[in-house]
């Protein structure tokens, strides 16, 4: 046991070495790293939200409110096919609860209904599990005229899952218009997504242009209430009442089928307004828009449209005259800043559909240093505390255990450095937790010598039956550790997977140096002193 | 004194196997302690598993006023609301707790914003966090999971490794002080959350490995002394690994103990609950991992096989060592 091979050592040695090095470049400036031969490792280790400051802000998207704005297309949808000639008649047509409802007038108009509401199912992808091709909705239409369409659950999984995929690239350009930070945005799980930031102080800004749906629209405007008189009575079929964004005593009535969209507009930019020099949100329409959208005009001179977002009337201006070069201006009291950010979103895209918080932190960079302050403080305690304990306990064999701690704490935070593993506070604890289990090796094996040396043993028997028999033991300490460590992973959320992630790394960096590194160093000391009996 | 010391002398030969009078009363006592306090008075359940906010508000102008900050939050009727003050970087700061709101996710959201305009511009958030009503119930449920799990695991291994007999002791044992640990919690009202329960997996890992190395020597002593009685065995294996039991565990406790002290806040609970962990599991290794074994009939045969298995192995080994 106490006989090295040279291969050996060179390999026990070349891996604390590699370890050593990697932990190197995170005490390096990025100045000094770029001048860093390229043969060596240059990754630094990667802060968490909660050590740098930052903002973690998990989205799942809202089903339900999907449902709802798909429902609602279903509903204009189906007028407007049923108003096709040779026309339909029906009544009752409107969402109820997770479907839409209607009823044919004449029933020998039944199987001409069937057909034209059947094209308005929306086949998806079909996907590789069932041969079927899926519907977006399921359709009932029954005898006495009664016709029903449900959203389809199988269709909504797979809804959902494209619109979390949409919803990341919107996000990503949204995120790339706004060009400080660099956060990151991943899909988690089947409906959400994670976005982290680090580093923004307030996320309200951040929050608003991730969020928000941006959903634009253009509607001709039917007449306007008070909200008072809305809610005296029901609005006439085809209108749909939308509040003014910055009044909302005052509601706009609008033609259900809008002009035209977000995805009419080929860019946006934020700009001033050449006579009231108000900050404004200038946009240029892709041809296609810019015809449709001069045709319109044309035909409705004098009339107001209204310009909404995300079902708030930004303002509702008169066509004065065709509006045919295909750019115009967005105005509505805004704020330089404001103005920008609609600029981002406009020119981002809308999501698919609205996504909600359901968990947000938000660390303050004061904070997140703090953190960082205490978490080397309590390492350096900690590795003091310890490396005394054991040289106090176990004489010159505590100091090569301390000896093999520190190469098991350079191991440790250079395997986590090259995985690019985030270092957060618990994961912080995990390595200080790993300190105090990494001597238990040592504490296993030099107990072993004591009794084998007071069982009689020379001194290099003992030493050697002391590494040999505390084998097993270890190996099963560590495993058994490392069970731990698997669960605590499998408990997953970010911080506590930071402390599984680090701990698991602990105990098999651990089982090296206690094994193999403690043994080089008794071995050479062994040769190099030859101990008359074993000093514990 | 010699040195290096010895904190355990040599020699050491308790009679843990007579102390089951003492020993049995006072675990069995912690036991139904603890599970009266979570019954009736529970455990302070932190914002992971109940959802809320938690808002560090931060006054730019000075220390902060927490009759003030009191005021202006009780203003707004968010049902349960807890304030105090916590220092950090030197200033002191105010610590806001609100209980999770009706209305869904969005509720949640709106809270923030009403309370950052409630404060004034004055007061910056400094830490904030919101966990809404789908994400708690999700961290709960999974926080259940890993511990089952962990703990099916161990026992799986354990067989894997010795027999069953020595399975069902070790997570007798580490039950025991999974229970004793959330008896800490109930008893300290330190929030219970999702590093609570990173505390606990993290403190049954280890009461594991304290027991599995008491139960590696009495393998051994049963496998070299065949006629020794168990009641014997147990007690020589119990003392043999004292002073690793003991060595060990004090390693650990000096590392928690500079973490307690210096490492911050954050992650102070969680400390405590370890500090109180790793105690719990060195003295259920001591006195109930090892002991409990009695009442299995544990028999020198049944390490038998797997006993020649080693053997083999290890004369391997030294062949290619020599």
């Amino acid at each position: 046991m106490l006989y090295f091979k040279r291969w050996q050592v060179i390999g026990i040695l070349l891996v604390v070495l590699l370890g050593f090095l990697a932990v190197l470049p995170n005490f390096m400036s990025r100045d000094t790293l770029a001048r860093w031969p390229s043969f060596l490792p240059k990754s630094q280790m990667v802060l968490g939200l909660d050590l740098q400051g930052g903002s973690y802000l998990l989205y799942q998207v809202d089903r339900n409110d999907y449902i709802q704005k798909r429902l609602k297309d279903l509903t204009a949808d189906i007028r407007k096919t049923l108003l096709d000639n040779p026309r339909i008649g029906y009544t009752g047509l409107g969402v109820q609860g997770d479907g839409v409802q209607l009823r044919i007038r004449d029933l020998t108009q039944l199987d001409d209904a069937r057909t034209r509401l059947g094209k308005l199912r929306n086949p998806l992808d079909a996907s590789v599990l069932s041969a079927g091709s899926v519907y977006e909705f399921d359709l009932t239409v029954g005898d006495d005229g009664l016709v029903r369409y449900t959203y389809s659950q199988n269709g909504l999984t797979q809804r959902v899952r494209q619109i979390v995929q949409q919803s990341i690239e919107v996000i990503n350009r949204r995120i790339n218009g706004l060009g400080t930070t660099e956060p990151s945005i991943q899909r988690q799980g089947d409906d959400r997504i994670l976005v982290e930031a680090p580093g923004v102080g307030d996320p309200t800004r951040l929050k608003a242009l991730v969020g928000q749906t941006a959903q634009l629209e253009f509607h001709m405007v039917e007449g306007s209430l008070t909200s008072d008189q809305a809610n005296a009575s029901p609005p006439k079929p085809g209108v749909t009442r939308v509040p003014d964004r910055s009044n909302p005593q005052l509601i706009y009535e609008v033609d259900d089928s809008a002009l035209m969209t977000g995805q009419d507009l080929a860019d946006a930019q934020a700009g001033f307004d050449q006579t009231t020099n108000e900050p404004v949100v200038n946009f240029r329409l892709t041809t296609g828009g810019a015809q449709k959208f001069g045709d319109v005009t044309a035909k409705n001179v004098g009339r107001p449209f209204a310009i909404i977002l995300d079902n708030q009337v930004i303002s509702a201006p008169v066509i004065r005259s065709p509006i045919l070069g295909g750019s115009g201006q967005i105005s509505g009291g805004f704020t330089v800043p404001a103005a920008n950010d609609l600029a981002i979103l406009l020119r981002a895209g809308s999501l698919p559909a609205k996504l909600t918080i359901v968990e947000e932190q938000t660390v303050g960079a004061s904070l997140g240093a703090d953190s960082i302050r205490a978490g080397i403080a309590a390492s350096i305690v900690a590795t003091v505390f310890i490396a005394v304990f054991m040289i106090v306990c176990y004489g010159i064999l505590g100091a090569f255990a301390d000896l093999a701690l520190i190469a098991s704490n350079f191991l440790m935070i250079g395997i986590l450095t090259t995985l690019g593993a985030t270092l957060t506070l618990p994961g912080i604890a995990g390595i200080v937790l790993t300190m105090g289990m990494a001597v238990d090796a040592n504490v296993l094996i030099y107990e072993r010598m004591r009794e084998e040396a007071h069982a009689g043993r020379s001194t290099l028997a003992a030493l050697d039956t002391g590494f040999r028999r505390a084998f097993g033991t270890i190996i099963d300490s560590h495993l058994t550790a490392l069970i731990a460590a698997v669960a605590l992973f499998e408990l997953g959320s970010g911080p506590v997977r930071g402390f599984a992630v680090t701990l698991a790394i602990g105990i098999i960096s651990t089982l090296f140096t206690a094994y193999l590194v403690t043994r080089l160093i008794v071995a050479g000391w062994v040769r190099w002193a030859r101990p008359k009996a074993v000093p514990l | 004194m010699k040195f290096p010391i010895r904190l355990i002398p040599d020699g050491t030969n308790l009679p843990f196997m007579d102390w089951v009078r003492i020993r049995t009363p006072i675990s069995l006592a912690l036991i139904v302690l603890s599970f009266a306090l979570f019954f009736t008075i529970g455990v302070n359940q932190g914002i992971d598993f109940k959802g809320g906010t938690i808002i560090q508000a931060h006054n730019a102008n000075g220390p902060v006023d927490i009759g003030k900050v009191r005021g202006v939050i009780d203003g707004l009727n968010f049902g349960d609301v807890q304030i105090q003050t916590t220092t950090s970087n030197g200033q002191t700061d105010a610590l806001i707790r609100i209980a999770l709101q009706p209305g869904g996710e969005e509720a949640q959201q709106q809270v923030v914003d009403k309370v950052k305009t409630a404060l004034g511009s004055g007061y910056s958030l400094e830490n904030v966090e919101v966990v809404g009503p789908t994400v708690s119930g999700e961290l709960a449920r999974s926080g259940t999971f890993a511990v089952l799990f962990t703990i099916a695991g161990i026992m799986l291994y354990i067989w894997f490794r010795f027999e069953w007999q020595f399975g069902i002791a070790a997570v007798a044992t580490l039950v025991h002080d999974a229970i004793l640990t959330v008896g800490f919690f109930a008893v300290t009202r330190i929030d219970f959350d999702l590093q609570s329960i990173a505390a606990i997996l993290t403190i049954i890992g280890y009461s594991l490995n304290d027991t599995v190395v008491i139960f590696d020597r009495i393998r051994e002593i049963l496998r070299k002394y065949k006629q020794m009685p168990i009641r014997e065995v147990i007690n020589l294996a119990t003392n043999q690994s004292l002073a690793r039991t003991i060595m060990t565990s004090l390693t650990i406790e000096l590392a928690l103990i500079a973490l307690f002290a210096f490492g911050g806040p954050v992650v102070r609970s969680f400390t405590a609950a370890m500090i109180w962990g790793i105690f719990v599991a060195t003295a259920s290794s001591i006195f109930i991992g090892g002991p409990i074994l009695i009442y299995f009939n544990i028999r020198p045969r049944m390490v038998e096989a797997k006993a020649e298995e080693e053997a083999a192995k290890a004369t391997d080994t030294t062949a290619a060592g020599a």
